[in-house]
């Protein structure tokens, strides 16, 4: 059948149309799960960092039991009141000056109950971001655990930063040294010396993801610089 | 007015068999392989993925055929997309929001169903030309051909690759003290493929009438 320039402007526009407003209703009607989920993906990120496994079941419960405090500090160290570390999207922070930047830091209490600091870091790998959280004894200088993420690394190369192996060695190492100066820890090629406190092997064919990963550590890190170095700061 | 058909009729049995085994999409058009070698290195996700599957050829063929003589033929490519593409985001938005630890495993495939050739393929062939109920059995029938390879393949390649099936170990502990040890290889796409070779040949070999002369 031959139809009409006309027809097909008015039939391709009506379908647009009814498609565009049946997305919108099920996309809207659908956010508020979608959001949840997100947030218990971050809480079990979080004590992923502290190695304590947790469900999408318990996470939330998990959370609030060893999370006993979040925080929002500037590069100076004086906590902001009113903001909940949790909804700090550290992303839009690192686009800022330092100075500038809202610093969100949870505090976990473990069995043992051993303090432990919990800073989330943000960075940039090969083909899209890659994140993570950093746990610290509380001396603020050793490593606890760590836990990082990535969105769309090479399987097998850079996406092995999301391995457990690969979190493993950072286990112990230190940001600061004996100076306290703040040094961060390195990814290095060709693997770190056995003593190195602040070296890790990077992964070998993912370069540019170790040396993102290295970069995304010690700029996240840096800002927090203050509060580390001050011992006193009170719960 | 010709005679209403029986919703069971036996030409719909065919239209429903045909695609389980000699129009089978994977095993004998070789369509909808990428997919295939993508998402069946475990079991949970490859369900998943075919249940998928299966909701939007059966809704898509549902829906062009409904709207079939509506249809301008020069923009009918468009149309059929613009359809497809409406359900996998309807699909991809619910699976985000009920099994999000599945979707993100299943990440840019989900999105990818639209350009599955099964898909398109059933709506020129089928739903263009054919009434709705027909061509939703149509399209199930397909989605399902396309799924039954795929669980087949998850199946094997998670108990060989990785001992579990469905995220439960099952080879017996005595078994790996033995010496037994899950297969590697089985894991990466290239066993996929080699699976569904063995499955092409289990299929030819069963139903001599797909051997060519």
């Amino acid at each position: 059948m031959n139809y009409s320039n006309k027809y097909i402007i008015i039939y391709s526009s009506v379908m647009v149309v009814t498609v565009a407003i049946l997305l919108t209703f099920v996309a809207i009607g659908l956010k508020p799960q979608q959001e949840y989920n997100r947030r218990v993906e971050k809480m079990q990120n979080i004590l992923s960092s502290v190695h304590i496994n947790t469900t999408t079941k318990n996470a939330e419960d998990l959370f609030k039991k060893y999370i006993i405090k979040q925080i929002v500090i500037d590069s100076k160290g004086n906590e902001q009141k009113n903001i909940v570390a949790f909804d700090v999207n550290v992303e839009k922070q690192i686009h800022l000056p330092q100075e500038k930047r809202l610093l969100p830091i949870f505090i976990c209490k473990t069995d043992n109950n051993e303090i432990k600091y919990i800073i989330p870091v943000y960075g940039k790998g090969l083909w899209g971001p890659i994140w993570g959280y950093v746990a610290l004894n509380d001396d603020k200088n050793t490593v606890f655990g760590v836990f990082f993420d990535h969105k769309s690394e090479t399987p097998g190369l850079g996406a092995e930063i999301a391995t457990l192996e690969f979190q493993k060695q950072f286990v112990n190492k230190k940001l600061f040294d004996e100076n306290g100066n703040f040094v961060s820890i390195k990814t290095i090629k060709g693997g770190a010396p056995k003593n190195d406190e602040h070296g890790v092997d990077a992964i070998s064919g993912g370069t540019i993801t170790s040396d993102g990963l290295t970069k995304m550590l010690f700029e996240t890190i840096k800002p927090y610089e203050n509060f580390l170095k001050n011992k006193n700061i009170e719960l | 007015m010709s005679q209403k058909e029986p919703l069971f009729s036996s030409k719909i049995k065919n239209t429903f068999l045909g695609p389980l085994n000699k129009n089978n999409p994977i095993t004998v058009l070789v369509l909808g392989i990428c997919s295939s070698l993508a998402v069946t290195v475990q079991l949970k996700p490859a369900l998943i993925m075919a249940i998928s599957v299966t909701i939007v050829i059966g809704f898509s063929n549902l829906i062009i055929s409904l709207i079939r003589n509506t249809i301008p033929s020069r923009i009918r490519i468009i149309v059929q997309l613009v359809v497809i593409a409406a359900l996998v985001i309807i699909v991809d938005q619910i699976l985000k929001a009920y099994v999000y630890d599945v979707s993100k495993k299943l990440s840019v495939f989900v999105g990818l169903i639209i350009t599955n050739c099964i898909i398109m393929g059933r709506l020129e062939a089928f739903a263009l030309g054919n009434k709705p109920w027909p061509s939703f059995v149509d399209g199930i029938a397909n989605g399902l051909g396309y799924g039954i390879i795929l669980i087949i393949v998850a199946f094997f390649r998670e108990l060989l690759g990785s001992g579990k099936i469905l995220g439960m170990t099952v080879i017996p502990d005595f078994l790996y003290k033995a010496g037994y040890e899950n297969n590697g290889l089985m894991i990466l796409p290239p066993m996929a493929l080699i699976t569904i070779g063995v499955i092409i040949w289990i299929h030819r070999s069963w139903n001599k009438t797909l051997i060519e002369k």
